[in-house]
């Protein structure tokens, strides 16, 4: 019998309160005081920290490699042209994409704009014959879903109000969970894109990716996958998915802020006009014209975010070695502990699923007779720091009947301890307010 | 710096009382010039309305309505008492020695000979991302009152 050795079979055991706290070791802005109390960072769901290791991808790069990628012949350039692209193929691999079809990006925001206006651009006169199955027209018809976050609604309606075309949404029901039998009726030949969360970052569900890709697919419909706060935190297979488009961004997932991506089906992205034109993305370029590269280049013009990039892989990297179902396991223990805590309190209401229904690492909340803002600041106070107000998602909070409220969101360097003060402090709020 | 020293005794008491809360409660009155302003902001998503009334050159009514923070709504309802009963040139002169104040980051003492009860804010100036919860409805009535005497 070969022996396992012991660290594999640690690695590969439930992630737990005292590997948390070794995990911990490796992010160095977790080890502060705030206010004179331990920082209990309650916050990764706007953004996350980053572990030793992505920060030294990212130090490492300026000090021994940096220069422009895709151009020059010298030593440094080809290190970072290696560098970036081998980045490309590790965050590809980590959403189960091919790194052809793994465009770069600041953040989702531009991302999903990236999506909006090139699809503004095929809606055009004189665009090219491969691009008519992205263009738009009066009557046909957007589909998003009432829970969005900002940045996948927004994007939508500009483009519906610019090509003519109708946005409608799939509403939610007063627990915060999507109508599928209304989005089966909404989903329609008219349906050219349907753009939804994979895990809403207010309510904490999951979307029934398969069950809306079903509806998608029996229509000419392109569908569109956030992917913020999933693929931080539960293991992602963009091809299992079959969606057409996913975005991420790397600040919710261990990278700095500045990089994000967009994955799209090579076909897809090979057919799309460019987004932003210029330097890098172009093959023959005249004073009249220009020709340009296949994706993922056709998207990448001028110098590119390298360094983030090397960062964000650093990162895919990092959270691969720690095993995304771990992940995904322990902060499904840290969401139903919030939950179920947080409704144990009088005065507090929990938003979407109830405690022992699926949920993120995550809870928002409202408190009674308390104003989120002064929630936060009190929490800030204990040094716990959590997110206040409409969370970028102002119709979802106008269709549950609040305008804001606080919400704490775990990461795999959280521990029941750090649910437990907030559970705690919480349990103070009403009293110190009066109410 | 205390939490404390934020949510003052008396900014607890006007963020429940209110002094002039309901746009609708209260008609302005007859003869009198007016202003309204709608302020909104947009991190927070707070939002408040003032409605204020000049006769003779003097604030004969602030009225408000608004959603937000404890900071913001007891601001408002000072800001109801302060405003009432003086003339223009002194409520100009009110705001922005209030803004001056909030923006000092803690380093002007406020003078409640001068701001009253707006003298409580004083804390608020320590945490500059409640600048603009406390400065909301003042900012509101300094556009509604650019309007009642343009």
């Amino acid at each position: 019998m070969v022996a396992i050795p012991t660290h594999l079979l640690h690695s590969a055991a439930t992630l737990d309160n005292d590997e948390v706290r070794r995990i911990r070791n490796d992010f160095p802005i977790l080890h502060q005081q705030v206010n004179g109390r331990d920082l209990v960072y309650l916050d990764s769901g706007a953004t996350s920290q980053n572990p030793l290791s992505v920060i030294e991808a990212e130090q490492e790069f300026y000090e021994q490699r940096n220069s422009a990628v895709h151009r020059g012949a010298h030593y440094l350039a080809v290190e970072a042209t290696e560098s970036f692209e081998a980045a490309r193929e590790t965050v590809a691999a980590f959403i189960g994409a091919r790194s052809d079809e793994l465009v770069w990006t600041s953040n989702a925001t531009e991302a999903l704009n990236l999506l909006s206006y090139s699809f503004l651009n095929a809606s055009l006169p004189g665009a090219p014959a491969e691009s008519a199955p992205f263009a738009l027209r009066d009557g046909d018809e957007i589909v998003v879903t009432e829970m969005e976050h900002h940045a996948n609604l927004i994007p939508w309606q500009q483009l519906a109000m610019r090509t003519g075309a109708t946005l409608r949404y799939i509403p939610v029901d007063d627990a915060g969970a999507l109508d599928l039998e209304e989005a089966a009726r909404i989903i329609g030949p008219r349906t050219r894109v349907l753009a939804f969360t994979h895990a809403s970052n207010v309510l904490g569900t999951i979307t029934p990716v398969a069950s809306l890709v079903d509806l998608a697919r029996a229509q000419n419909t392109l569908v569109v996958l956030d992917a913020c706060q999933s693929a931080p935190h539960m293991p992602l297979d963009v091809k299992a998915l079959d969606v057409d488009f996913a975005v991420l961004s790397g600040h919710k997932m261990l990278a700095p802020t500045g990089i994000g991506a967009l994955y799209g089906k090579a076909a897809h992205l090979n057919a799309m006009p460019p987004f932003l034109t210029g330097g890098s993305m172009i093959t023959t370029v005249t004073m009249e014209k220009a020709a340009f590269l296949p994706a993922p280049q056709r998207f990448e013009a001028g110098t590119q975010r390298i360094s983030q990039a090397i960062a964000l892989a650093s990162a895919a990297n990092y959270l691969t070695e720690t095993g995304m179902a771990r992940i995904h396991e322990w902060e499904t223990v840290l969401g139903q502990r919030l939950v179920s805590g947080l409704s144990a309190l009088p005065g507090i209401r929990v938003l979407g699923p109830a405690a022992g229904e699926e949920r993120i690492g995550l809870a928002a909340f409202d408190v009674d007779g308390v104003h989120a803002h002064d929630v936060g600041q009190y929490l800030d106070d204990r040094g716990i720091a959590v997110r206040v107000g409409h969370h970028c998602a102002q119709p979802l909070h106008r269709r549950l009947g609040l305008t804001a409220t606080t919400r704490a969101s775990t990461y795999l360097y959280n521990t029941t301890d750090d649910v437990d003060a907030l559970l705690e402090a919480v349990a103070g709020v009403r009293s110190y307010f009066r109410v | 710096m205390s939490l404390d020293a934020l949510y003052q005794q008396i900014i607890l008491d006007h963020s429940k009382l209110r002094h002039g809360e309901g746009l609708a409660s209260e008609p302005a009155p007859v003869g009198a010039s007016c202003g309204e302003s709608h302020q909104l902001n947009p991190t927070c998503g707070d939002e408040i309305t003032v409605r204020l009334a000049v006769v003779d050159g003097r604030i004969s009514q602030l009225r408000w309505d608004g959603d937000g923070c404890s900071i913001s709504m007891a601001s408002a309802s000072v800001l109801t008492d302060l405003a009432e009963g003086i003339d223009t040139e002194e409520l100009r002169q009110l705001i922005e020695t209030f803004r001056e104040m909030l923006r000092s980051r803690g380093t002007i003492t406020a003078d409640p000979e001068v701001l009253g009860d707006a003298a409580a804010f004083e804390g608020v100036a320590r945490y500059v991302a409640r600048v603009k919860c406390a400065m909301l409805s003042w900012v509101a009535a300094e556009d509604a009152l650019g309007q009642a005497t343009a």
